[in-house]
Parts: C-alpha cells; sequence; structure tokens
C-alpha cells in the first residue's frame, strides 16, 4: 500500500480516557450569575431615581404644582427674583420644575397601574384562550377583536365622558384598551408553548390545567411578555397624554407630563423650554424601561445562542 | 495510486476558534491536514462537536457566525481560498465549490419551481448560460435516476418524495460543475430504504462526473460505500486518516475502534440479551386490541384519517417490544394511542387485563402512572426553565406525594439510576448534553415508577455511541426494574439489540410481528427483508450487492401509502399477486409460536423468493454468510 495510514497515536489514550470518563459531562456547571451591561445598570439608577420622586417628589418641590408664582408666562430656566424657577415657567407662569416632580406621581402611577392591569387581565385571558381552545377561545377572541377594532381614542372619551374623568377611570380604560394587545400576544406565545413536547410530556402525565399554566407555560413565555411590557408602558404615557390633550386626562390643575408638553406646546413658537423638559422626564423614564427590559432579555437570549454554537 | 492524482484542494494546519463569555479563545479545529485529490471522495467522521461540519465550511472560506480562523490554509489547485477577497470567495462558494446541507427540505424555496433553483447558482456565478444550465440539468436528473426527469424540473418542491429532494439538491450542486462537492449528512435524516435511494444516486454520479467531493457524516457504514479516503475526527483533532480499506477493515486508533464497535451492526437475529422470567406475570401487561386510530376526528366509526388499520400488540411483563418501520407507518401514533393521547376510533387498549379509557382525560392516576410516554427529543420534551431536580421531581411528587427531603433523595437516586451524577438537578436542560438530556428524559418517565415506558425514536438523534450507551442504560433498567418497554424506531440494528418481540408496521398495518429472533430470521415477509437488505454494512462494495436483490427495483424510492384496503405493501412488493394483493386484506400465516406473517403468499414462497435472493448475491453458498460483519479489532 502507498496509501499512507495516519494514525494520531498521541492522542490515542487521552481520548478513549475522555470517552470512558463521560466526556459528555461538562466539568462545571455554568455560572448563572445575574449581570447587567453599564448601559442596564444606568436605566436601572434613571427608574429608581423617577420611582424616588414619585414617593419624595412634593416635599422637595420648591412650589406647589398649581401656584402661579412668577409674574410671566414662560419664563427662561434661572430666571426670576433669586433664579427660583430652575426650569423656567409655563405657560400660566407656574413653575415647571415643581410640576415635574409633582407630575412624576400622576404619570408614572397612573401608566405602571394601568399597565400592570393591563397585563394581568391579558395574560390570564391569551393563555386560557391558548390553552383551553374551543368555544372559550373563539369567545374571548372575538370580543377582543371587537374592542382592538374601536379607535382607542374614541373609546377613551365614550367611557370617560359616560362615567365622569377620575384617575381611577382612567386607569381602568387604558388597562382595558391595552390588554387587547397584551391578550394577543400572550394567546399567540400561549399556542406556541402549547405545542411544546413538555407541554404533552406533562398532559400525559395528567397535570391539571393550571399547573401547566404556572409552571409550563408562564416561565417560557415571561421574558418576551417582559419586553413588550416595556413597549407598552410607553404606549399608555402617550394615551393618557393625549387624553389629557382632549382635557379628559388627569384633571387640571394636578399636572402630569404628557398634559404639560401639550400645554406648553405654544411656547416653543418663542424659544420656551416648557414643553421640552417633561418630553424629556417621559423619554428618560420610559427608555430606561425599555433598555432595562432589553439588556435582560439580550443576556438570556444571549448566553443561548452561544451554547448553541 | 492517490500520488499519482493531481492534488485538487488541500486542507494544512486548519485551526479555527470562538470567543466565550470572558473573550477567552476556545479551539474548535486544532490544526487538521488533508489533502483531496481529483475525483475522489473524502469523508469527515466523527461525533456532533468533533468540528466536522466546521471544517467541511471552511473549504468554503466560510465559518458559522462566532467563529474565526485562527489559522492554516485551505488551498485550491494550490490557492489559499481564506486569504481571498472577498468578491473571489463569492465566485468560489457555490463556483469552485458547491455545498450541500442536511436537509433538502430546508434548502430549497417553496416558492419557486425546481429547475430555477437548481440551474440559478451556475447562471449567477456566470459559468452556464439559462439554456445551458437546464439542458445540464436535465442530464443529471436523469444521472441521479430521477422519475420524469425531463419535466420534474417544473415541479415545486413539495410535489417530490423527500429523497428525491436530496437528489435534486445533488443536481443544484453539480449544475455548475464545481470542482469540490462538500455533502453534509446528506442521508442522516431519511429513512434507510430512501437513504439507499439516495446513496446510490450520489454514488453514481459522483463517479460519472468525476467529482472530487467531501462527505460529512457520523455514519461509519456509510461511509463505507462512498469513500475513498476516510478522515475520523475527535474534538476538532484528527484521529486516523487512510484509504477507505485500511480504516473499515484495519482500524489502528482506540478511537476509531470505539467507532466501529458503536456503529450499527446488521440486525441478525441472536443478537439480544435473552429476557430472563424474573418478572413474569400471567397478564399481558399491555394490549392493543383490534385496535383502528387515525386524526381529524371519527366519522361513523372510521377515522377522517386513518393512520393505523387493525392492529394487535400485546407486550408481556418485562419484555421490549419493538416497533420498527419507515416514517409514516404509523409507529409514534400506536404509542399515542398506547399512551392516551389519541383516542382509537375502534378497538381497545388494555393494561393489566383491565380495559383503558381511550382518552387520558378519562383514565385513572394510576393507570398514568403506569404508563409512561417518553418523548423522542429531549430539547424539545424538558421545559428549558425548570430545574433537572424539578422535572424529575415533579412525578415523584405528583404520583407518589413525595416533598421536600424525600423527594430530594429520591431525585438522586433516579440520576444515579441514569448514571449521571445527583449535582445535576440543580442544571438547567440546556446545561446538559444532548445523551445527558436523553437520559433525564427517561429518568422522568422512570420517576413515575411506571410499568410501561413507550420509547419513541429515544436513540434517533443522538450519537452512535451516545445511543449505544443509553440502549445499554434502557436494557438494564429493564433487568433491575421489570418494566416493559414499547420501543420504537426505524433503526432495525438498535431494535434487534435490544427488543425481545418485534412488530413490523407498514402504513399503519402490523404485516410482522413475532419473538426478535423469528422475525429476524427467514422467511421473510417481503417488507421485513426490504427492511434488513437496506440496513447498510460496513463493507466497501455491500451497496452494490444489495441493489441486485429482487426488493431493491421495486421497494426503494417509493414512500409509504396508506389504503383502505388490501396490502398497502402491494406498489413496493416484488412478489405481489396483481388482483389479490390490492384487493384483499392478507391472510395472517402463524409460523411458530408467536411469529406471524400477514401475507397473501404462502410461507414456502417466501422461503423459496429468500433462496433466490441468497444465490443471486452468493452463488451457492450458504444462506446467512454474508451476515458475518468485519469485526472492528
Amino acid at each position: 500500500m502507498t496509501d499512507n495510514v495516519q494514525v494520531n497515536k498521541d492522542k490515542e489514550q487521552a481520548v478513549i480516557d475522555e470517552l470512558d470518563s463521560f466526556a459528555e459531562l461538562p466539568d462545571a456547571p455554568p455560572k448563572r450569575k445575574f449581570r447587567l451591561s453599564w448601559v442596564g445598570w444606568m436605566s436601572v439608577g434613571v427608574v429608581v431615581f423617577w420611582l424616588l420622586i414619585c414617593i419624595i417628589g412634593p416635599s422637595i418641590a420648591p412650589f406647589h404644582e398649581m401656584d402661579m408664582e412668577g409674574d410671566d408666562s414662560f419664563l427662561d430656566a434661572y430666571s426670576g427674583e433669586y433664579g427660583t424657577f430652575v426650569l423656567g415657567t409655563d405657560y400660566l407662569g407656574r413653575d415647571t420644575f415643581s410640576r415635574i416632580l409633582y407630575g412624576a406621581r400622576n404619570t408614572i402611577g397612573i401608566s405602571l397601574a394601568a399597565t400592570l392591569l393591563a397585563y394581568l387581565m391579558g395574560i390570564t385571558l391569551g393563555i386560557l384562550a391558548a390553552v383551553k381552545g374551543g368555544w372559550i377561545d373563539m369567545a374571548i377572541s372575538r370580543v377582543n377583536d371587537s374592542i382592538l377594532s374601536l379607535p382607542t381614542i374614541m373609546l377613551g372619551l365614550i367611557v370617560i365622558a359616560a362615567l365622569g374623568n377620575s384617575i381611577p377611570n382612567l386607569i381602568g380604560i387604558a388597562s382595558v384598551i391595552y390588554a387587547t394587545s397584551v391578550f394577543r400576544i400572550a394567546r399567540a406565545l400561549g399556542l406556541d408553548i402549547m405545542v411544546q413536547d413538555f407541554v404533552e410530556a406533562a398532559q400525559t402525565r395528567g397535570e391539571g390545567i393550571w399547573w401547566i399554566i404556572r409552571a409550563e407555560i408562564l416561565p417560557n413565555a415571561a421574558m418576551p411578555l417582559a419586553t413588550d411590557f416595556g413597549l407598552r408602558l410607553v404606549f399608555v404615557v402617550l394615551f393618557i397624554s393625549s387624553m389629557s390633550f382632549l382635557g379628559l386626562g388627569v384633571p387640571p390643575p394636578a399636572s402630569d407630563w404628557g398634559a404639560m408638553v401639550r400645554e406648553n406646546l405654544q411656547g416653543l413658537t418663542y424659544g420656551s423650554w416648557a414643553a421640552i423638559w417633561p418630553a424629556i422626564a417621559i423619554a428618560s423614564f420610559t427608555i430606561a424601561v425599555n433598555l432595562i427590559v432589553d439588556d435582560i432579555s439580550a443576556k438570556s437570549g444571549g448566553s443561548l445562542a452561544k451554547k448553541m454554537v | 495510486m492517490a500520488e499519482d492524482k493531481e492534488k485538487l484542494f488541500e486542507i494544512e494546519g486548519l485551526r479555527i476558534s470562538a470567543k466565550n463569555d470572558e473573550g477567552e479563545e476556545v479551539k474548535i479545529v486544532k490544526g487538521v491536514d488533508f489533502n483531496i485529490h481529483k475525483g475522489e471522495v473524502v469523508a469527515l467522521i466523527g461525533e456532533s462537536g468533533s468540528g466536522k461540519t466546521t471544517i467541511s465550511l471552511a473549504t468554503l472560506a466560510y465559518t458559522k457566525p462566532g467563529l474565526y480562523f485562527s489559522g492554516g490554509e485551505c488551498r485550491l489547485f494550490g490557492k489559499d481560498v481564506l486569504s481571498m477577497s472577498p468578491v473571489e470567495q463569492r465566485d468560489l462558494r457555490g463556483g469552485n465549490v458547491a455545498y450541500l446541507a442536511q436537509s433538502a427540505a430546508a434548502t430549497f424555496n417553496p416558492a419557486i419551481t425546481i429547475n430555477e433553483q437548481v440551474t440559478e447558482a451556475a447562471v449567477l456565478h456566470g459559468r452556464l448560460t439559462q439554456e445551458e444550465a437546464n439542458e445540464r440539468a436535465i442530464e443529471l436528473y436523469h444521472a441521479l435516476e430521477l422519475p420524469d426527469a425531463d419535466r420534474i424540473g417544473y415541479r415545486y418542491p413539495h410535489q417530490v418524495s423527500g429523497g428525491q429532494l436530496q437528489r435534486l439538491m445533488a443536481a443544484m450542486a453539480l449544475c455548475g460543475k464545481p470542482d469540490l462537492m462538500v455533502l453534509d449528512e446528506p442521508t442522516t435524516a431519511l429513512d434507510v430504504t430512501t437513504q439507499i435511494e439516495v446513496l446510490k444516486a450520489f454514488k453514481k454520479v459522483i463517479r460519472e462526473q468525476n467529482s472530487a467531493a467531501i462527505y460529512v457524516t457520523h455514519d461509519l457504514a456509510v461511509v463505507a460505500q462512498v469513500a475513498d479516503h476516510i478522515v475520523v475526527l475527535y474534538a476538532g483533532e484528527v484521529m486516523e486518516q487512510g484509504s477507505a480499506d485500511q480504516i473499515i477493515n484495519n482500524p489502528q486508533h482506540a478511537y476509531t475502534k470505539r467507532l466501529m464497535a458503536a456503529a450499527r451492526p446488521k440486525p441478525t437475529s441472536g443478537m439480544g440479551e435473552a429476557v430472563t422470567n424474573e418478572h413474569h406475570r400471567d397478564i399481558d401487561n399491555i394490549e392493543v386490541k383490534d385496535m383502528t386510530a387515525g386524526y381529524g376526528g371519527i366519522v361513523d366509526g372510521e377515522p377522517v384519517v386513518p393512520i393505523l388499520r387493525d392492529i394487535n400488540v400485546s407486550v408481556r411483563n418485562g419484555h421490549v417490544v419493538g416497533v420498527i418501520g419507515e416514517s409514516g407507518c404509523g409507529k409514534s401514533t400506536l404509542a399515542r394511542v398506547m399512551a392516551g393521547m389519541l383516542p382509537p376510533a375502534r378497538g381497545d387498549v388494555i393494561l393489566d387485563g383491565k380495559k383503558l379509557e381511550g382518552s387520558l382525560k378519562n383514565r385513572s392516576l394510576e393507570e398514568l402512572q403506569k404508563v409512561q410516554f417518553v418523548f423522542q427529543m429531549a430539547d424539545t420534551a424538558l421545559n428549558p426553565k425548570q430545574l433537572i431536580g424539578n422535572i424529575i421531581g415533579r412525578p415523584l411528587e405528583f404520583y407518589h406525594g413525595l416533598t421536600g427531603k424525600e423527594k430530594h433523595k429520591k431525585v438522586s437516586e433516579i440520576l444515579e439510576m441514569v448514571e449521571l451524577p445527583p449535582a445535576f438537578a440543580s442544571r438547567y436542560p440546556m446545561e446538559l448534553s444532548g445523551g445527558q438530556k436523553q437520559r433525564i428524559n427517561l429518568a422522568r418517565s422512570l420517576a413515575a415508577n411506571p410499568e410501561v415506558m413507550l420509547c419513541d425514536e429515544v436513540t434517533s438523534a443522538l450519537d452512535s455511541i451516545v445511543g449505544a450507551n443509553v440502549i445499554k442504560l434502557l436494557t438494564d433498567l429493564r433487568n433491575k426494574t421489570g418494566v416493559s418497554f414499547v420501543f420504537i424506531s426505524h433503526d432495525l440494528s438498535t431494535v434487534a439489540s435490544f427488543a425481545d418481540e418485534i412488530v413490523v408496521l407498514y402504513a399503519g398495518r402490523v404485516v410482522e410481528q413475532g419473538p426478535v429472533n423469528d422475525v429476524l430470521d427467514p422467511p421473510f415477509h417481503p417488507y421485513t427483508r426490504l427492511l434488513i437488505s437496506s440496513v447498510p454494512e460496513m463493507r466497501i462494495g455491500w451497496l452494490e450487492d444489495t441493489m441486485q436483490k429482487r426488493e431493491m427495483a421495486v421497494g426503494i424510492a417509493r414512500g409509504v401509502e396508506i389504503t383502505r384496503r388490501g396490502c398497502p405493501f402491494y406498489n413496493r412488493c416484488p412478489m405481489a399477486i396483481e388482483g389479490t394483493c390490492e384487493m384483499d386484506t392478507p391472510p395472517l400465516r402463524q409460523l411458530k409460536e408467536g411469529h406471524e406473517i400477514h401475507c397473501h403468499q404462502t410461507i414456502e414462497a417466501l422461503e423459496e423468493a429468500e433462496r433466490e435472493a441468497q444465490q443471486i448475491l452468493h452463488g451457492y453458498e450458504k444462506i446467512g454468510e454474508d451476515d458475518q460483519i468485519p469485526t472492528a479489532h
């Protein structure tokens, strides 16, 4: 034979030892540390900051949100007698800085409450529809479709007009409106997970429906739903703002960031920042929430992708 | 001799690495050298994780995302492809080197006709004009022995069978007359009968076109049929390389020997261990009687889409019943009916002499606990968000009410039973290897302390060595616990080595069943014989030999069709009796005790057919001598 055989004799013993000693085992359990990137930590900081403001905002504000201290509207920042208006004044001459501190409670409180409520409703019904199927799914889905088909602002207007303009009503209607899209996502995720083998394994074991939902479906649906949560929160903030714009949001003169942007829009033409500051507040809060969610999902997704290689 | 031929492709000191989380370099391929000569097929052999696909992709100057070339050269006609410019590399890929992915079904675009896809690369690279490419494609369809070769190109991918699609992919690769073809596990996902069809076509076309190819696979028996030169890989390093003849018949390296030992031997009688009577009981453990089942609901006692028809199978205590057949024969459906996942349209499932409800919703907890289903893919059967401890602990808690420390202790015991360290309880499924996951999958069913385990292709997705270990584990478990198994597999050798009885299913009907040694000894049902003849042997020249057999001419390259009457095997049977077989249900022919064949042909005729087949192969040698496998040591 001229065809030469090459044998890697050096490795021979090592390979066989490895095979015999359960080479399939990765030696140490992988680290399961919860880690965020610096962007993630910064975002956590921003969110914590705003939540803190929700609690202590009114007590550290230099003015009351309704005080019309300034002589004039749309004053520049650090204007006033002793530079008291840190961020200037609004169209009624109220201190913008104080109103943002006061408004945090309304804006963040209402939107968080509404989003959480929307999630509670949407996930419960969505997973239920996915798991039960049949006429239950049909009934819930069609009701959901009909709510989805109504223009959100219209629906909000009618309900608020009928029930009266109050914060609980606002939270209620916003959560119902946004529960519809959460329902859609939850149902789609639920359907996907329902056909997985591990759910079928649980079914053949004879597990009850609630155990399957709690132990098999929800843990697997949690991450995509959390990603959506960040986005949904932004929509709710915008919805509350547009309701305020129409005079049906947070009842004036209480402050709300969305309403502040709207009230002070005209000021932009005079070069006033009164509309910009609350907009920055909204942006910083919602972007921070989204960045946290993204960071978490990127971390878990990333490690998954690496393990697949 | 290899030295006389022109060197086409040289791989020298190839190194490929990845970066881990900490940014450290992880070596995937650690310096690999081999050459490919003109007209030569080089096989890369190894288990998953050996880097065989990664190396084969390097010939296209390509790595999977996350990997990078960290050294070495890949020279096509002396020119290093790794250092080429992207423009040159673009021309190389699909031009000089063509890649055939594992799954043809995933490679073809379902919305475009086959011909467009086959000719696309050749035209795009300017190697042929559209007209030349069309001509060339038809030429290749003929060479690949595709049916209706002149017009098959006008069809859409879903209009041809899986085996045909796999061959069409070869046409796609060959259309632009590449210098080198890379075939990545092209037959791994196919049934044995389809595998033969594809192998035969590949081999023919490679010879005729005199093209060089890299053939990536973990299946030594397949390699023995197509390769000229074999490179054995382990963990990114070459363990041994040499001519096919030398590696197959005279392996030097211990790892190669290990691979050979784990490779599927030809299924023959007497491979399995005899079952002991230790766990014997008079009553059958689980039994299926006159059962008919299918999908799409039940109308007038008949399923809308019938799958199984008049099935009678019984499993004795502590026995292993292997169910074999090609995909689409209803193997999994049978297990699903037993598990209660699919209520039968007619007939009964009987557990320990007691009739079971058809639907699992109506079964009692005890009945559920006694019959456990093991899913094929451990990847999807284990919830990725649950710890192993919880996955195994749940049946303990659910069926046996164990909690706290007791449960914890039992989980450790069960983990040890499947030969895994107890520390694994605090891991997630993602943190385990494929074989380990399959063990957890089995452990979960074991935790229920079942009487019957229904195993659906549990070794099919595993590497041969890992799969052999799982079978060994199952045998131990059977002996230790007296659990009965229904073991579903399309792999006859695995079934032969593990089962006590075999049920051969074809198109939803039992065609033959009985003790494993009787079923695997002649006379055979024609379908059983087709299956046995299709299992590749680790012997050079086997493919040519087996193709001479009569059943091959009719049997391969045809799909499973479920018929409502007569014998469904009619259109693939070399012994079919026209006018009878397609009309009437085949009669049951009882041979020895418990061994039955459903066929219109008499036993004598079946025995005669077997003798003829052996004579064609061996002249007048004694029957059964070709059963000897070349030993690995």
